[in-house]
């Protein structure tokens, strides 16, 4: 075990070490930051607007606003964590054996296990740091500059870092099967019907219909990144939302998925849907001829 | 006896026994049986398509056999065992443009569990003259450098077989040359090797041993100065030159003295052999002709 994980560690130094060769975190870092000037730009524009509406007694209008503005950023969060992790996974089988990348690795007793592990974690890092680093940043600024703070900030946190691991593990999965192209496109596909559905949710949370909320509820568990993210958004308002009322209300309905907690037993359920995965993509791997 | 018992327990480097391969409906290889002895330079000829690429990959793990097995050192092939007894280099195989050649060798030995630290690294990039490029990025290096390159690496962990696919397929003759030449340095430091090569005039000048397959069946194996066969015996006298056919140089002196009693002046005399390319027609001059349009 301790050479999986020792081989696991080269293989993830080595991408690393390729990504900050090739630039692509000066490009991330340069985008993430025209992003964040664009989110305080924003955060004041509506914040002045929210200062000269006042509000009302039955709507905490700061409350919504900041609610609102962060559950945004925290989707262009998660679709910037999710473009990094597919980027950094979409080619790691097919694609690199196909340009002789892979087979000088592969032949060495490392074995393709930790081959697997090391791409994964290397992947699940980035994304899941950028992701961590950027919410918080997002979270920083809206209470800078609107005065906002969420209620809760870790957990959500977390939970995008999980999701773009869940993302990561799926995009390596299907780099086995699937050339570079059409894995890029498979997989933030199913990041965009996830996203989708977990909207259809909130819809039919709104009318009151349980055939759109148990389709946003069963795909929280075939895709837990859309749980997890639904939850992240959850956890922003927890306390607001039980409070009740029409904030309360109106914030549970969140920006581009409605938020949604999620049972105790979810982050298991995501690990160990993690490892399932992680399990189909070493036996589909090691079936491969290369 | 006790040296040659020990000897005899020492597992060939690479053994291979019935090896099938089926990709689909098509076979690459039908029971393919080949065994590579510590310290040996083992040549693997055959036509484009013939199944030596397959055959190599099977052994360093890459393609799992249909049928049959293969060991490496006495391992089942693409086991951790097996894979720590090996150094491969594919026919289209490619580093990260953005590393150094130092840093691709420092790669390799971490993958390789090699302790052996700078002074390998040196030992090795100095054995394929590329001492004085360890720092210099692959994305700058011409395509024969990036070829011994390849040799270095797949030299990292000191390995007891080396895989060689089309090694030489992309080199100019002075690229050929250094590389037939490394590979005489590797064997002498006891590095049992499999080349694979379509390159007949590499396997005649440095392999031990040749092992010709088509269509995936091994059609002709042996020492290359057994494979060639007597074609004849020339003899220049006052009516010009003539071969007689089928004569070896065991028949030369009775043929000369046959021609001077019946009153020839014998100028010259000559033994002629086959080719190694001639042997290698032989075995496969159909899969040529069909692949050459008829040419050959």
């Amino acid at each position: 075990m301790s050479a999986l994980f020792a081989g696991a560690r080269v293989v993830a130094a080595h991408a690393l070490r390729e990504s900050l060769r090739r630039r692509v975190f000066v490009v991330v870092l340069g985008l993430t930051l025209a992003f964040g000037a664009l989110y305080a730009w924003g955060v004041n524009e509506l914040f002045q607007d929210v200062d000269e509406f006042g509000g009302s007694r039955f709507l905490d209008a700061k409350t919504l606003a900041g609610a609102t503005i962060l559950g945004l950023a925290m989707f262009g969060t998660l679709f910037l964590g999710v473009v990094l992790a597919v980027f950094l996974t979409l080619n790691a089988v097919r694609g690199d054996a196909e340009r002789g990348l892979l087979q000088p690795m592969v032949v060495r007793p490392l074995g393709r296990g930790a081959y697997l592990l090391g791409r994964w974690a290397a992947a699940a890092t980035v994304s899941g740091t950028y992701v961590v680093v950027v919410f918080l940043g997002g979270v920083v600024l809206t209470k800078l500059v609107g005065g906002y703070a969420p209620d809760r900030i870790v957990t959500p946190a977390l939970e995008l870092a999980g999701a773009v691991a869940l993302i990561s593990a799926l995009a390596l999965l299907g780099s086995i099967v699937l050339g570079t192209t059409a894995n890029g496109i498979g997989v933030l596909m199913v990041f965009g019907a996830g996203l989708l559905v977990g909207l259809l949710g909130s819809i039919g949370d709104a009318l009151g219909s349980g055939t759109l909320t148990d389709v946003a509820n069963v795909a929280s568990w075939a895709l837990p990144f859309e749980g997890l993210y639904r939850d992240a958004l959850f956890q922003l308002v927890a306390d607001a939302s039980s409070r009740g009322g029409v904030t309360g209300a109106l914030v549970q309905l969140g920006p581009l998925g409605g938020s949604h907690d999620n049972p105790a037993l979810f982050p298991v359920f995501c690990v160990a849907y993690a490892a399932v995965v992680g399990a189909v993509a070493l036996l589909a791997f090691r079936r491969r001829d290369l | 006896m006790p040296t040659a018992r020990r000897l005899a327990d020492v597992p060939a480097a690479l053994q291979v026994e019935g090896l099938v391969k089926r990709y689909g409906a098509h076979t690459a290889l039908h029971g393919v049986d080949l065994q590579v002895d510590s310290g040996e330079l083992v040549g693997l000829l055959g036509p484009n398509g013939a199944g030596k690429s397959t055959l190599t990959k099977i052994a360093c793990g890459l393609v799992r056999p249909t049928q049959g097995r293969a060991t490496v050192a006495g391992h089942a092939a693409g086991s951790t065992q097996a894979r720590t007894s090996q150094g491969y280099l594919a026919e289209l195989f490619r580093f990260p443009g953005w590393a150094t050649a130092d840093e691709v060798m420092l790669l390799h030995q971490r993958l390789a569990g090699s302790t052996q630290g700078a002074a390998e690294r040196a030992d090795l990039l100095a054995l394929v003259g590329l001492d004085d490029a360890r720092g210099r990025r692959v994305e700058a290096m011409s395509k024969g450098m990036q070829q011994r390159l390849g040799i270095a690496q797949a030299l990292v962990g000191e390995p007891r077989l080396l895989l060689l696919d089309e090694p030489t397929s992309a080199l100019d003759p002075a690229g050929r040359r250094t590389v037939r030449d490394l590979l005489v340095e590797v064997q002498r430091r006891g590095v049992a090797v499999l080349l694979n090569t379509h390159l007949l005039s590499e396997v005649e000048l440095v392999c031990d041993r040749v092992v010709i397959i088509d269509h995936g069946r091994v059609v002709t194996a042996g020492r290359p100065d057994e494979l060639v066969r007597p074609r004849g015996v020339e003899v220049e006298t006052a009516g010009g030159r003539r071969i007689v056919a089928g004569a070896g140089r065991a028949d030369a002196p009775r043929i000369v003295a046959e021609l001077v009693a019946a009153g020839e002046q014998v100028y010259g005399v000559q033994v002629l052999s086959s080719t190694l390319e001639d042997v290698y027609l032989d075995a496969v001059g159909d899969s040529e002709a069909v692949r050459t349009g008829g040419a050959a």
